[in-house]
Formats: C-alpha cells, structure tokens, sequence
C-alpha cells in the first residue's frame, strides 16, 4: 500500500516534468482533431471558391448525398472494433431493396415494406454471421462470397428489368423532412442513431466488450465474455441498419435495380477508418467517425459544386482510406522510436547522476 | 494410395468428373473438342490471375484491386494501339504487363512499406485505379474497329491448334509451378504465411516476399488486361468488374487456406476450371447469365464450409492418434 | 588461447518501458559446450535472438571469430554458420520435415530447388541422430518431441560453427536426451562451439564446460562447471539461499470441493481423475506438453472435454463456456499473459473489471465510480506499482502485469484459482509475492491449482503433487514424500525402470 502511494508521488511528478510543448503536440496530432481542423480548411477553401457552399440550405440538402452511407457506417463500427470486416453490406441493400419491390409490386402497403426490408437485412445480416461467428470462417472470405450471393438474388430474378412502383407514403423516408424544417428526414435518423450508437460504444458493457474483443478475441474468451455472440450480433445489427440504409435508398430514388448501391461498402468502410476506428480492431471511437462523415460529405458536396467529375471523387474517396491508414502508421512508428530515443538518454543520465 | 486420396486436388478432380457426367448426360455434346477447348480458352484468363492471388493469399494477404488494374492496363495498351496502330503489338504488350507492373508495385509499397493491411490498400486502390481508368479514357470506350487486326490477334491467333490465349494460359501455369516449388522465393511465401515468427527466424524477409507477390499480380493482371481487351475486342470502363471475387473463388475451390500457408498451383488451376466448366454450363442447362453471380457465391461459401469442416475433421483425425 | 568463437560486449536491449538485456557479455571459445544459466526473464531468450539477428542491440559489440559482426537479419548470421534452436515453437506445419528443415537455406541445383537433394540429406540427418521420421511427412503430424527433434535437425543442417540451443530438452524424453547429447559431444569433438541455455542443474553438470549467470537481463557471474560450483550457480542466479523462497505457511485443509473424474479429451489427455479440497494447494508437474494446460482449459471451459465428470460441491456440473466456470467459483489464470490473460492495450481498471463488468453495470450501463471502487480495491491488495490505474497494461512491468490478472480474478471471489504457470517469466521479487499470495488465499480456504514446469516451486508450494506424461496422471505424491529425481522420472515415464 505504501510502496503504492510511493510511486503515485513520483510519477505524478514525472507527468507535471512534461513540458506544455509535448501536451499540445499530443492534443493536435489526436486523430479526432487532425480531421476537425480539414473540415475547417475545407470550409474555408470551398466558401472562397463558391458563394453556394455556406448556405444552411444546401448544407442540409445536401446531406441526402450521405445520410444513408453514413448510416451504414455505424454498426460498421462495431464490425471493425472487434477486427472483423463485412463488405457485403451494399449487397444486402441491394438484397432488401428488392425484397422491399417485390413485395411492393403484390401490393404491400408502406408499413408492410419496413418490416419486410428490415428483416431481409437482418436475414443477410444473421446469414454472414452463422458463417462469421458460429463456423469461426475469416469475414473478408464469408462477406465477398455472400455479397455475390445477395445481390446474386436480385439479379437471377430481375435481371436487367426493375421495380419502380411504391406505394404514395414511401416516398417520405428517403425525400421528406421533418415536420416544415428544412432538416431532413434521413439525416435526422442518422443523428439519433449516431447518439444511440455513441452512447451504446462508450456507456455500456457492450461497447467495452467490443474494444476487448478488438484488442484481444483469446484474452477475452479467458476472461468470460461471450465472444461468439457478440460477433454474431454485430452482424446481425448490421444487416439490419443495412436494411434501415436500403429502406432509405429505395424511397429515395424510388427504383430497386440489382445495382442499386454499388460500392457503398466501400464508403462506409472508408468513413469509419478515416474516422480513427483502427482496422485492426480495438481503437476509435465515435466522434472521430461522425466528424469523417462531415468531412467527406462536404467534401463530395464541394467538388460537385465546382462541377469535378465523379470519378474524381472515387479516386479521393479510395486514396483518403489508404491515406486515413498510413498516417497513424507513420505517427506510432515516429512516437515508437522517441519514446526509445528517451529511454537511451533517461539511461545515460542516469549513469551521470 | 491414402495420401493421394486425401489430397485436396484429388477431391477436386472427382468432384468436376462428377459434375461432368451430370451435364453430359443432358447434353452429350459438352465434351466434344471444339468445346472443351473453348472452355479453357475462356478460363484463361481467370487462370493466370487467380495465380497471382494464389500467392498473395498463401502470405496471408489479399488482393481486391485486380480487377481495376485488369481495367486500367487493358485501357492503356488499347489506347496505345489505337493512337499509335504502327507500333509492334509486343510493345504494346509489353506496354499493358508494365503498367500492370506499376500499379501491383504500388499496392506492394503501401502493404509492404506503409503497414495498411491489404484488404485495405486494395479496396482504396480498387477506387482509384478504376477511378484513373475513366480519367484515362475520358470515359470513352475503345472498340473493335479501332483495334488493329494484330491486337486482337494476341489471344486469338493460333499455334499448334491451341489459341494463344490459351498457351499463354499454360506457360503462366508452368512458370507459377516452378516459381512456387523449385524458387527459395516462392518457398518463402509459404514460410510467411504458415509461422511469421519462424520465417523472421530462418531469416526470411515479410516486406520482400509482400513486394514479390503483389508485384508479381501486377505483372499477370496487367497480362490479363492486354489479353482482356484484345479477346472481347473492347476495351471499356467497366472491364473485369468484380473479377477478384472469382479469383478468390478459384483459390478457395483450389484448396487454398484463406488464412494462408497452403495452397498449390494445381489446386488452383482446377479450381479455375471447375468455374469455367459451371459458367460454360448455366446455358446448356438453361439457366440465364444473371444466375452467374449468385451461383458463383454459393459455390465459393460452399467450398470454404467444406474446407473448414475438413480440416476440423483432420484436426480430429490427429488428434486421435496422438495419444494411443 | 585459442581465438574466441563469439565475443559479446556490453550489449544491451531495450523494448518500449523494459530493460530486457542490461550490458551484458559473454566469451565461448572452439570445442567448448557453455551454459547460459538464469530463471525466467533473465534475459537469456532475447541475447539468443541477438547472436541469431532477429534483433538488433540497443548497444554493444558482438564479435564472431575475431571480427565485429551486425547481423542486419537471421539469414546473415545462418550464412555465417551460426545455428539456433529457438524456444518457441518455430516450425512451418503446413510443410514437410524436410522442407522445415531447409527453409532459409534450400539446397539449389542448376537454379531451382533440388528436392531430391534434400530429402536425402534429411533422412541421413534424421538416421544420424536415430529418428524414425519419414522426411516428407507434414510436421503438424508429428508429435511434441518429434518436432522437437527436427528443430534439432535443422539446426545441424547449416553445418554451423556456432549452435545455440534454447531449453532444447524442455519436451524431450529421457531416451531422446540422450540422443542429443550425444550429438552435443559430435559437435564439440569437431571443434564447433555450442551456447546450452537451461535452467535445468542436472543437464548443465552433465554437458557443459563453463557457465555465464544472468539475472533480471544483468550479467552475474561465470566460471568453469564442476561439482562445488552448484551452490554459487544457485546463489547467483536467485540472488540468495533457495529455503527462503517458498513461505508456504501451514493449512488445515478441509472439505472436497472439486472432483474431477475420468476426464478425458481426445488426443489431449485421458482418465483424469483427482479431488481438491479447501485450502489445498495442487501441484501439476509435468513436461511441456504432458496435456497439463488442457485439463485446465477444459475445466475452465475453454475447451470441451470428450467424456469425464466433473462434481463441484458434491453436484455433477456441466462447464461449457467460461461463464459457467465463473459462475460456479472455478478460474483460471492463464499461462500467456500476453495473449491470454490480460488485454495489453487496455488500461489497468478495464482488465481488471473485464469479467465482472457485466455485475458492476446495472442495465448494461458502465459506471465509473463502481469501476474505480473495485480496482482501488484489488489493485491495492496486489501491490500493483502504477502511474496511475489509467495506464495501459503493456506500459507495466511483467511482473505487475502478472499481478493485474491475479487481481482481475480475486475481483470475482473464485473458490477455486487454477494457476497455469504464475511465475513465468517476471522478476524473483514479484515471484516471491505471488508465492506469499497463493499460500495466503489457500490460507482463506481457498482451493488452488498449480501448474509449473519448475520443480522447485512445485515441491516448495504444493501440498500435494501430481504428475503427467503424454496425457496421463502417472504419479501422485504428497508434500515431502519422495526426492525431485523421483518426480522427474515420472515426468518422463522412467518411473518403472527404477523400480526394476
């Protein structure tokens, strides 16, 4: 107990040492606030380049562009804390979209066609997870083989036909706004569930259990969490908010063909790891997402603005995931060697003394 | 006589032998020469290709941009022999493999040098090689009449009754036999993939062996787009999309672990057979193309059920020897 | 004198927050066989990963053969003729003996790889030292010693000047010992020099002509080896008498609380079949491998047992997961810290509260105040020496690293702690406190498990000792009953020679 409060004395000593210098550089090169500042500079950038970008309007519309990827992001994090991966979610959009079109086209009304696209996710979803969790097969192998068979369905069956009639009140979900603000409906949704989200990774036994997972499936296991299960229920959440994401699309565009949706996998994986979330399991958190979502929202809604080509932004979107994971490298390698740089020189001055 | 039986490829084999004899009942005309050799003439392709990912998958990697690069390399080996008809089609050829070169080494720098995990670096490289596809072209689409009659006849032409495209398919599968069995290189993709600590020990280098293998997938991708554009006679934006998936999909029906380690040349290559044999199938039992994609993901899930189900059981089998 | 084979001086490794090597040196000479002696966490591990350059030192001097050498990777010191046989598990099992054997050095004929070749050099080397091993045989079909006995052969294989050998008979048998021994003579008589690391006295007094002592990665001693140097090898190396390091204090032991019947895993170990009671301190001794850990892990339900019983408080039990085993009282600390027990980059409270979490959290919801509670409570009882409970687990010591996962497990109030291992690896200061701890929780009534590969702790700890070999209890003695030989022979499945 002495020998405790002993070494709390010195090291809180060490910590007064540290200079200001070294606090603020570890506080400006925080993931969080290196993607806070690009937003500002985007900002920046874009309002001088166009008087249409600061415009509360256009900002709000414009998020009809992400909501639905950034909706798919969320349990995506969840996926990736634990160091799994799912690239077949655009797939189960493609899935439950269709789902949703066939069974409007027998004349299911509104309500009928949530549940139905809300379970079809969750099916896909519970389906990667059997494979995932249950069979202990590496995700990247089981979503690339399942993403095939998902949008496999819809293409077998329309071929290069497709459902384009929904019934009157569908249309709100993906294009109305909420009550007569000019807030949308869609990024409304995406707001609740973000805080739900947050407050679920960082408030509850789950969330912590996830990061325990991420950092370590075997130490986990010894200590009593339920791994299995909870792999299996990240996948499960997932084709579900994949299915909430499709309900959205398909009422938006207000057609379901087999390619509705191509390469959101993408964009969702891509927002959670420029976010901070570390593919590898264990790190992140959700703020640094949702500031990702913004960034390259607005980002996207710039460059439209300043009429850049799409293929411009595929090629941005691919390069920034590669650069969201090469940055952090290069930061723990540089703070890796200091730290050992430090302890050669604490070690020479302690031969001095 | 066990060993053999127990052989992953040997299952293959029976396997495809079994499906065979399905289809020739139905329509005995499948297995008539003219056919045959149409099926691995169409399979081609997807050979050379899935044995650039056999590689990569047995370190332990994978690689999701092959299509884009398949994509990228055709485009700029068309445009070259569009603008420039003059020039030796082997320029032009040579022209795709080093484009193809260039963008599998730049997948190798950020896997090997930069640490991003390769299903990351390649799912961002996927975008942007594809993205630089429609920046080359301008979106436009290079056709049959502006290709010369040369270009085209890369895979097309004939030797020894085999097209082209064909021995171009065998001597790929020759040389990847070689390079894996008979290279300390290939023999070391192994070690990093079956015990990174112990290769570290014998002194096998990680970043090497990451550079040989995505580079080597550049060089049979950037092959692949050449053979790719001239064959179909198009070279569009579009080419090889979700191609890695079937690259995948033959190494996964080939017996090679996802987790990596293992996997052989033969394996693979029956691998890519039996999904050309299914492909070439669907219309003779008349089923239309769009089944294609969805069959092929039942096929893949289904061959990695398999796989894990058997090497459980050979876990098993071991296990019950141990001890008595 | 002749011209020293390697040379180390005042080499020095540092990891991120641990000293791992402290300006140590070394001197073996031509045709001399030298022990590099010290308990766990010595040190030893990563000098042999430096000679062999898998890493690089943080400072020093390595001289091999008069010149000063720095192995930028193991290939260069293979080429150099500098062999080792690694205590980890480094073997490929995906691939054949001989390849295992020839990886990194592949026998080349006109430019491609010469299987042939190399097939008959491996089967003259397997013959060479009397295995019956057929060269092209997957290795994850062999069994524990026979790979390590192909570990041994690859390390022949490069004709090397200078063998390391790491704990090379942590897995053998006693015939199997021999036989390395024998080799361990062929390479001295040939000249080559051979660096024998083990902690095990009998083998040192056996094979070896020097010795060098390590403690806590600092340089002790040397000297040459022969009978009266024992005690000054023992002093050196624990750093005072041995007595002093067991406080097992006295214990009424009462009433059975586990029983374990008949318990089997396929292929892993067969009819188990042992009592525990309260207060009791079960020792496990036993090779590497003799299926100790997976008794463990099956009671702990990691792993599913085959077929086999298991009464707890006089109730038959069913333990499928984890859970269940805490539920009931039973846990189990891990042998590997690193992967198993504690969660390296999670902070000292999260790892602590880890398996109680789900009780400290009414609704799912985590509260801080509850979490601090506890880890202020069970931190403080293990004498856990951190910056703060904030820090994350990789930035301690292994020795409060270790101490982290025992306070992690007393925070669910088990009845019976199954300890795989405790001491491997941490400092002799936080190994005698977590001596003094197990002897005080069986002291509370608690029952305890023990499972070491150090016979010492084993005998100074337990109150009564069980051995395994291959799978099987093949003895059971109490505290005091027979010698260590006797233990050690019962280890290695000798019991019955001796008696006969």
């Amino acid at each position: 107990m002495a020998e405790y409060k002993k070494s709390l004395v010195d090291t809180s000593r060490l910590v007064r040492d540290r200079t200001t210098k070294s606090r603020i550089v570890d506080f400006i090169t925080r993931w969080e606030f290196i993607i806070f500042a690009l937003i500002v500079f985007e900002v920046i950038v874009f309002s001088n380049l166009t008087p249409y970008f600061l415009d509360t309007f256009n900002l709000l519309n414009t998020t009809f562009n992400f909501s639905e990827k950034a909706i798919l992001a969320l349990p995506m994090i969840f996926i990736i804390l634990c160091g799994d991966i799912d690239i077949s979610v655009a797939a189960i959009i493609a899935l439950s979209s269709f789902t949703m079109g066939f069974a409007a086209a027998h004349g299911a009304g509104t309500g009928t066609l949530i549940i139905v696209g809300l379970l079809s996710g969750l099916a896909a979803g519970l389906f990667n997870g059997v494979f995932v969790a249950i069979l202990g097969m590496p995700s990247i192998a089981v979503t690339l083989a399942t993403q095939s068979i998902f949008r496999g369905i819809p293409q077998a069956i329309l071929e290069d036909q497709a459902y384009t009639h929904y019934p009157e009140g569908f249309g709100y979900f993906g294009q109305g706004y909420i009550g007569n603000s000019m807030l949308p409906f869609e990024f409304f949704l995406f707001l609740v569930l973000a805080v739900i989200t947050g407050f679920v990774i960082h408030k509850t036994t789950y969330g912590r259990k996830l990061y325990a997972i991420g950092n370590s499936a075997t130490a986990s296991k010894f200590s009593g969490i339920p791994v299995r299960r909870i792999r299996m229920i990240n996948f499960a959440l997932t084709g579900l908010f994949a299915g909430i994401a499709a309900i959205l699309l398909t009422s938006r565009i207000g057609s379901t063909r087999p390619n509705i949706a191509l390469g959101y996998e993408l964009e969702a994986i891509t927002l959670v790891v420029l976010g901070g979330v570390s593919i590898t399991g264990g790190k992140g958190n959700i703020f640094g997402v949702i500031l990702a979502v913004f960034l390259l929202g607005y980002l996207k809604f710039g460059m439209a603005l300043l009429n850049m080509s799409a293929k411009i932004m595929i090629i941005t979107t691919g390069a920034l995931l590669i650069v969201a994971v090469l940055i952090p490298e290069f930061i723990s390698i540089r703070k890796k060697k200091n730290k050992l740089k430090k302890q050669k020189k604490d070690e020479n001055t302690e031969e001095v003394a | 006589m066990k060993e053999l039986l127990r052989k992953r490829e040997f299952t293959l084999l029976v396997i495809i032998a079994f499906v065979l004899v399905l289809i020739v009942i139905r329509v005995p005309a499948f297995l008539e020469m003219e056919n045959v050799l149409r099926i691995v003439n169409d399979t081609s392709i997807l050979i050379m290709v899935s044995l650039g990912q056999l590689a990569i998958i047995v370190t332990g990697g994978i690689d999701l941009s092959v299509g884009s690069i398949i994509a990228f390399s055709g485009m700029a080996a068309s445009m070259l022999n569009q603008y420039h008809p003059d020039i030796s089609v082997f320029i032009v050829l040579l022209v795709g493999i080093g484009v193809g070169t260039g963008l599998g080494m730049f997948n190798a720098l950020i896997i090997a040098f930069g640490k991003v995990p390769p299903i990351i670096a390649t799912l961002g490289t996927l975008s942007v090689f594809r993205g630089f596809t429609f920046v080359l072209s301008k979106g436009q689409w290079v056709t049959a009449h502006e290709m010369t009659e040369k270009y085209m006849n890369l895979p097309h032409g004939h030797f020894l009754g085999l097209t082209n495209l064909i021995w171009f398919g065998i001597i790929v599968s020759l040389l990847m036999y070689g390079f894996m069995r008979y290279t300390r290189t290939g023999r070391e993709v192994y070690a990093i993939g079956g015990n990174k600590t112990a290769a570290l020990f014998v002194g096998v280098s990680e970043k090497k062996i990451q550079f040989v293998v995505y580079t080597l997938m550049g060089i049979l991708a950037g092959l692949a787009g050449v053979m790719w554009t001239a064959r179909f006679a198009a070279a569009v934006n579009e080419t090889a999309i979700g191609f890695e998936l079937q690259t995948v999909a033959a190494c996964v029906l080939g017996g090679v672990s996802i987790a990596g380690g293992s996997g052989t040349v033969v394996g693979v290559v029956l691998g890519a057979l039996f999904l050309g044999i299914i492909t070439n199938a669907l219309p003779v039992v008349k089923l239309s193309p769009f089944y294609q994609m969805g069959l092929q993901g039942v096929v893949v899930l289904g061959a990695m059920v398999v796989n894990s189900l058997s090497a459980k059981r050979e876990e098993k089998r071991l296990l019950e020897r141990r001890l008595d | 004198m002749s011209q020293p084979m390697l040379r180390l001086e005042k080499i020095s490794k540092y990891f991120p927050g641990i000293k791992a090597l402290d300006d140590v040196h070394l001197v073996l000479h031509p045709g001399e066989v030298h022990a590099l002696v010290g308990e766990n966490g010595a040190g030893k591990s990563t000098l042999v990963k430096i000679i062999t350059g898998v890493y690089q030192p943080t400072n020093g001097k390595i001289y091999y053969k008069g010149e000063e050498l720095d192995f930028a990777n193991a290939l260069e010191a293979q080429k150099h003729g500098i062999a080792a046989i690694h205590q980890e598990a480094s073997m490929f099992p995906e691939l054949s003996v001989t390849e295992n054997i020839f990886m990194g050095h592949h026998i080349k004929h006109r430019g491609r790889i010469d299987w042939k070749e190399m097939r008959n050099h491996t089967a003259a080397l397997l013959e060479r030292m009397d295995l019956n091993i057929n060269p092209s045989t997957t290795v994850k079909n062999l069994s524990t010693a026979e790979r390590h006995m192909v570990e041994i052969a690859k390390a022949l294989s490069i004709d090397a000047d200078l063998v390391i050998m790491d704990e090379p008979t942590s897995a053998l048998s006693l015939r199997e010992i021999e036989d390395l021994y024998k080799i361990i003579r062929q390479l001295k008589d040939a000249g080559k020099a051979v660096l024998f690391i083990s902690h095990k006295f009998d083998e040192i007094f056996e094979i070896c002509d020097k010795y060098t002592v390590f403690r806590d990665g600092k340089y002790i001693g040397e000297g040459p080896v022969e009978k009266s140097a024992l005690d000054k090898i023992i002093t050196m190396m624990v750093g005072r008498s041995l007595d002093q390091m067991f406080p097992k204090a006295e214990v009424k032991i009462t009433d059975p609380i586990l029983e374990v019947k008949n318990f089997t895993r396929t292929g892993y170990f067969k009819d188990i079949s042992f009592t525990l009671r309260k207060g009791e301190i079960l020792g496990f001794f036993g090779l590497v491998g003799a299926g100790r850990t997976e008794i463990m892990r099956a009671l702990f339900g990691i792993d599913k047992a085959s077929s086999g019983e298991v009464v707890f408080k006089g109730k038959q039990v069913a333990i499928h997961n984890p859970k269940t085993a805490m539920k009931l009282g039973i846990v189990y600390i891990p042998e590997d810290r690193h992967e198993q027990g504690a969660i390296q980059d999670m902070s000292i409270t999260h790892n602590i509260t880890l398996p109680v979490i789900d009780e400290l959290s009414p609704l799912g919801i985590t509260r801080k105040a509850a979490e601090q509670e506890t880890v202020q409570k069970y931190g403080t009882l293990m004498e856990i020496k951190a910056a703060s409970w904030d820090v994350a687990l990789n930035t301690l010591s292994g020795g409060n690293q270790q101490k982290v996962v025992i306070a992690k497990w007393l925070a669910t109030h088990p009845k019976v702690l199954i300890m795989d291992e405790p001491t491997k690896g941490i400092d002799v200061a936080t190994k005698a406190a977590v001596h003094r701890f197990v002897s005080s929780m069986a002291e509370k009534g608690l029952a305890v498990i023990l499972v070491s590969s150090e016979l010492p702790e084993i005998e100074g700890m337990s109150d009564r000792i069980i051995v395994m070999h291959e799978g099987r209890v093949t003895a059971e003695y109490e505290r005091g009953q027979v010698d260590s030989e006797t233990i050690i022979r019962a280890a290695t499945g000798n019991l019955k020679e001796q008696s006969a």
